[in-house]
């Protein structure tokens, strides 16, 4: 990480200054994923409550997929890289 | 195998006998390795530097354990996966490993009683869900995992995978539970 000066960034993110679409969080469903994981998962790195983290895991069980946060390109991409330290299948893309 | 439980100051203890703590040695060491050699020297370095300045964007890695334990962060965009990639796969692979290794450094050659922070119990549970990606991957797991089991041959040499899998996800099961409480 050291080698990658913050500057280097900068040009790809052209997008960032269309205030009206944010960029989401998305996680995938998972067969291996265990259901009480991911709702830890949810708790522990967004500070969510219990049922607003259990009610995430079920759309991503049931829906396939789920927005789990919303925000800037920056923060989304920061969540994206925690979730796949914990093994969830997480992406980022501008909402639509 | 007794199952985690929670202790006072917010991590988790268990009780493991000596060919559990062999197993999971076993199981975590292969996924150590395929996350990369730890032992780079300087040269290391400028192949991260030349890879940072490369024209070529780093695809999504080719075997398929690597691919899901290393995502693309962006579906149906090549170049923006690509440039995350760049960016990030290193530290990713550096970080899992350094979580299979609390798990290695933790766990009693000979079995017995292992007790873990939070921070240790966190990088237990991201390495056992790992190992669990790695089988899962391999062995085609689907929700029905239990289903796939009781259809196979007895004989199968699969079948002793499967339950090492459904081994691992009910120690990996009672480690949430001890934290969530």
């Amino acid at each position: 990480m050291s080698v990658a000066p913050a500057e280097v960034d900068l040009p790809r993110s052209a997008d960032e200054t269309v205030p009206d679409k944010p960029w989401v969080t998305i996680v995938w469903n998972d067969p291996v994923n265990l259901m009480s994981y991911v709702t830890y998962v949810f708790e522990h790195v967004f500070g969510y409550p219990r049922p607003k983290a259990e009610k995430l895991m079920l759309d991503v069980h049931h829906k396939g997929k789920a927005v789990v946060a919303v925000g800037t390109r920056e923060a989304m991409e920061h969540n994206v890289e925690v979730l796949h330290g914990y093994g969830l299948w997480a992406t980022v893309r501008q909402d639509k | 195998m007794e199952m985690f439980r929670s202790t006072r100051d917010g991590g988790a203890s268990v009780w493991l006998s000596a060919g559990e703590a062999t197993l999971l040695r076993t199981l975590v060491v292969p996924v150590m390795e395929l996350l990369g050699d730890d032992s780079r020297g300087p040269a290391g370095v400028l192949d991260d530097l030349e890879s940072l300045f490369a024209e070529d964007q780093p695809h999504t890695p080719q075997d398929p354990v690597l691919a899901r334990l290393l995502p693309d962060a962006y579906q149906d965009d090549p170049a923006a996966a690509g440039e995350f990639r760049k960016y990030t796969e290193s530290s990713l692979r550096e970080s899992k490993k350094y979580f299979a290794q609390t798990l290695l450094d933790t766990l009693p050659a000979k079995g017995g009683r292992v007790k873990l922070t939070g921070d240790q119990a966190r990088d237990w549970l991201r390495t056992l869900n790992d190992v669990r990606l790695m089988f899962g991957v391999r062995l085609e797991v689907t929700e029905d995992f239990e289903e796939q089991l009781a259809a196979l041959d007895p004989q199968d040499p699969k079948v002793a995978a499967f339950e090492v899998y459904g081994w691992l996800g009910a120690v990996q099961e009672s480690l949430v539970q001890a934290l969530a409480r």
